[in-house]
């Protein structure tokens, strides 16, 4: 099979750590060659931040580079349109339409510009859109953002439910397997 | 049993294979996990250092007592380890010695993105450079196999894109390694005499060891398509040249990246028409080849500056490659910044408020020179801002020590800023040094240190007490703030910058993220007060921000740490229960 790309980008502290080690350990247990490429260290302080998870027969590359990524999951609306550049033709893009302001906008040396999922949409983009936030609240904690949006994706992915939910259990403590799974559910039927 | 997991993450799993059973590091980005994993494994004695240098000399010594040692670090950190580098180069081994360093091409998370292949060179020790987590496990245990049969240290060289990519690895079990100390004047007392008698040893080593290269299965051929076109490559660089050409040329792919094949570099350009060579950062085995008068391409082609990746490869080589849509929208960048909450930022508030310059060191405080505190005016190296403030201050003959500061983080200041405080109190220039103690090695992700009480397994230990350390190289005026209190750091800070005499503030207060420490109710507006002046914006919290036309914070993100309560003085920030 062609390796399969996906990206996952948002804020620095929003939890996409545990989605790529969940999606590692899932498909792991397919028996495909995988790499994950994280980042650590200062661009974790609050800045924008990229993890890129590969899968296929024979993955080569760690990083997935500008019209590579099938998939591009964003934790958050700004960090969706800055990686645009990095979509397939044909991908599709599943964001969190949680906006943050990062430090230019906060400061007021820059604008968040207005209605970017509008923006992706006309510039014909596959813009799968929800408010993981809102969700991941309902399941119980506003952390849960990570687990709703991999239960987005996994709408799209051929994989048995069964093996999310095992990959789910290797990836998150005994006593957040409940929220962790309900905040997947939502995601999945939002 | 095969496993995902980081490249970082299988150099401790080679190491726990290979039998080392002594791994002393200081903590650095991209090289911390390898010594946090390696920690995990009970039959491995793990420790931070206080710096690299005493991790390398610590590694020596395990060496020399015959157990097989491991000290690992960023690439910067080799440079303060760069003295013990050169000699133990000279006195070879007991038991197997391997260093880790960790390059940060592209700068992720480093001052500068030197090529640390240079130091396998210069100081003539060999290097391995694995391009997967796999290879990162087989180098690990290859080095220790190196290390021992040609009686020398071994680099064991990682990047970002290695050091922190998961790919599958096969694990095996453990082997055991104990060595007889002996005791051996001639190799391991290096003054002049033996010394000299060493270096003949070390230059038949590397002629030994390029004789290795030859032939070594690490340093491989694979089969192309077209002998038009041949390509030398290594590490990540490798991965983006199959990436882009899969099998269409040949390429030769060197896992040992010092000393170099020379015959088979030879041979492999005579069976192409065209070599070109693909390495990030220096044109390091591009010079070699050229030293070998061969013909070809390098870094004409592919910059010495930033990562490589994919997409560049492909430019260079004329392949195909389709981009996506680039939104027609001005992004705003968004880059890293203090946490809610970091007691760094009260600080840095109170030295910009004063318009103070700063001599500025390396940790998350470095975040202080960004917009809108901008309260930072140097920053060089690990020690840099103590040392530099002397120099300062002696040059401008005192006349800025009362506008003049250096600040250093605890773990910094351990690591070698002690011995700039040295210098000031034994060449009396009298200026001040603020240590931001925060209980914790922060921006390299929560690692203890000698200041925390705790080791690297988590277990209470001996803690190094600060003010009294200071005192003891003598520095007499010793003071003690928080930097939630921004009355309290404007009052001493003015007080220390205008006694007559060298002193130390530590802004003690931990880090925000640490597990223990307990935050208070967020705070919220009272819009009724509120007039939207944004003087809590000068702050840079991420927690605030101005919507229509009053400030407004996110409860999800707000600790409570009330700074920005502080610079209200129309009192409409409170902790939520107050509103």
């Amino acid at each position: 099979m062609e390796t399969k790309n996906v990206m996952i980008v948002g804020v620095g502290g929003q939890g996409s750590l545990l989605a790529s080690k969940l999606l590692g350990r899932l498909l792991l247990g397919r028996g495909y060659d995988i790499k994950v490429s994280e980042v650590h260290g200062m661009s974790q302080r609050g800045g924008s931040v990229v993890t890129y998870v590969r899968f296929g027969e024979k993955v080569y590359s760690p990083v997935i580079d500008k019209g590579q990524a099938d998939y591009i999951v964003s934790f958050e609306l700004l960090e969706a349109a800055r990686w645009t550049e990095y979509l397939k033709p044909g991908g599709k893009i599943i964001v969190n339409t949680q906006q943050i302001n990062p430090m230019p906008v906060i400061i007021g040396a820059a604008e968040y510009p207005e209605d970017l999922a509008g923006k992706m949409r006309s510039a014909g983009i596959d813009l799968d859109a929800i408010d993981a936030l809102s969700l991941a609240e309902a399941a119980g904690n506003a952390k849960a953002v990570n687990l709703v949006l991999m239960g987005r994706l996994s709408r799209y992915f051929d994989i048995p439910e069964e093996e999310w939910m095992a990959a789910i259990e290797a990836s998150v403590p005994a006593k957040f397997l409940e929220l962790n799974k309900k905040a997947f559910a939502l995601g999945v039927n939002a | 049993m095969k496993q995902l997991i980081l490249g970082n993450e299988a150099v401790a799993r080679g190491l726990y294979e290979a039998g080392c059973s002594f791994v002393s590091s200081y903590p650095g980005t991209p090289s911390t996990e390898i010594t946090e994993a390696v920690a995990k494994y009970p039959e491995v004695y793990a420790e931070w250092a206080p710096n690299e240098k005493v991790a390398m000399e610590a590694a020596f010594g395990a060496s020399l007592a015959g157990r097989r040692s491991f000290c690992g670090m960023k690439h910067v950190g080799l440079n303060v380890a760069a003295d013990p580098l050169f000699t133990i180069s000279y006195t070879g081994v007991n038991a197997g010695m391997v260093i880790g360093v960790a390059d940060d091409a592209g700068m992720h998370s480093s001052q500068n993105e030197q090529d640390s292949r240079h130091y396998a060179m210069s100081a003539k020790i060999p290097m391995l450079e694995p391009s997967d987590s796999a290879e990162a496990l087989a180098f690990a245990k290859l080095a220790y196999e190196l290390s021992e049969q040609f009686d020398t240290p071994v680099l064991l060289k990682m990047c970002t894109r290695v050091s922190h990519s998961q790919s599958v690895v096969e694990t095996g079990d453990r082997v055991e390694v104990i060595k007889e100390y002996k005791k051996d004047i001639p190799k391991y007392v290096m003054m002049p005499g033996n010394a000299k008698k060493r270096h003949p040893v070390v230059e038949a080593r590397t002629r030994a060891l390029v004789e290795y290269a030859e032939t070594a299965e690490i340093n491989r051929i694979e089969q192309g398509e077209s002998n038009t076109m041949g390509i030398i490559t290594s590490s990540t660089s490798f991965q983006y040249v199959k990436e882009v050409l899969g099998d269409k040329y040949p390429v030769m792919k060197l896992g040992m990246i010092w000393p170099l094949p020379q015959q088979k570099i030879i041979d492999f350009a005579a069976s192409v028409d065209k070599l070109v060579i693909v390495e990030e950062l220096d044109g390091f085995v591009e010079a070699h080849c050229r030293n070998l008068g061969i013909a070809c391409v390098g870094k004409s082609m592919f910059s010495n500056i930033d990562e490589l990746m994919p997409l560049t490869v492909a430019a260079e080589l004329s392949t195909p490659w389709e981009t996506g849509v680039k939104l027609d929208a001005a992004i705003p960048p968004r880059p890293p910044v203090m946490c809610a909450g970091c007691p760094h930022r009260g600080l840095f508030y109170t030295l910009k408020k004063n318009k103070l310059t700063v001599l500025g060191d390396i940790g998350c405080y470095t975040l202080g020179a960004v917009a809108p505190l901008q309260a930072v005016d140097s920053v060089i190296c690990m020690g840099a801002s103590v040392s530099g403030l002397h120099g300062f201050s002696k040059a401008q003959q005192g006349a800025m020590d009362n506008k003049t500061v250096a600040v250093i983080g605890d773990s910094t200041f351990m690591h070698s800023g002690i011995t700039g405080l040295v210098n000031m109190a034994y060449n009396e220039s009298n200026a001040t040094v603020i240590i931001v103690d925060n209980s914790i090695t922060g921006m390299t992700g929560h690692q203890q240190n000698p200041t925390t009480g705790f080791n690297l397994k988590g277990d209470p230990c001996a803690k190094i007490d600060l003010e009294t350390l200071c005192r003891a190289v003598g520095i007499r005026r010793v003071r003690v703030i928080d930097p939630y209190n921004l009355a309290e750091c404007d009052t001493v800070i003015k007080e220390e910058l205008n006694a007559n005499e060298p002193s130390v503030i530590i802004s003690r207060r931990p880090c925000a993220l640490l597990k223990y420490v307990k935050h208070s109710a967020p705070l919220s507006v009272d819009e009724t007060k509120c007039v939207g002046c944004k003087s809590c914006m000068k702050i840079g919290c991420p927690a605030i921000s101005i919507e229509g036309g009053k400030a407004k914070v996110d409860a999800t993100l707000c600790v409570g740490c009330g700074v920005c309560e502080q610079l209200c003085k129309f009192d409409a920030l409170k902790a939520a229960k107050e509103v």
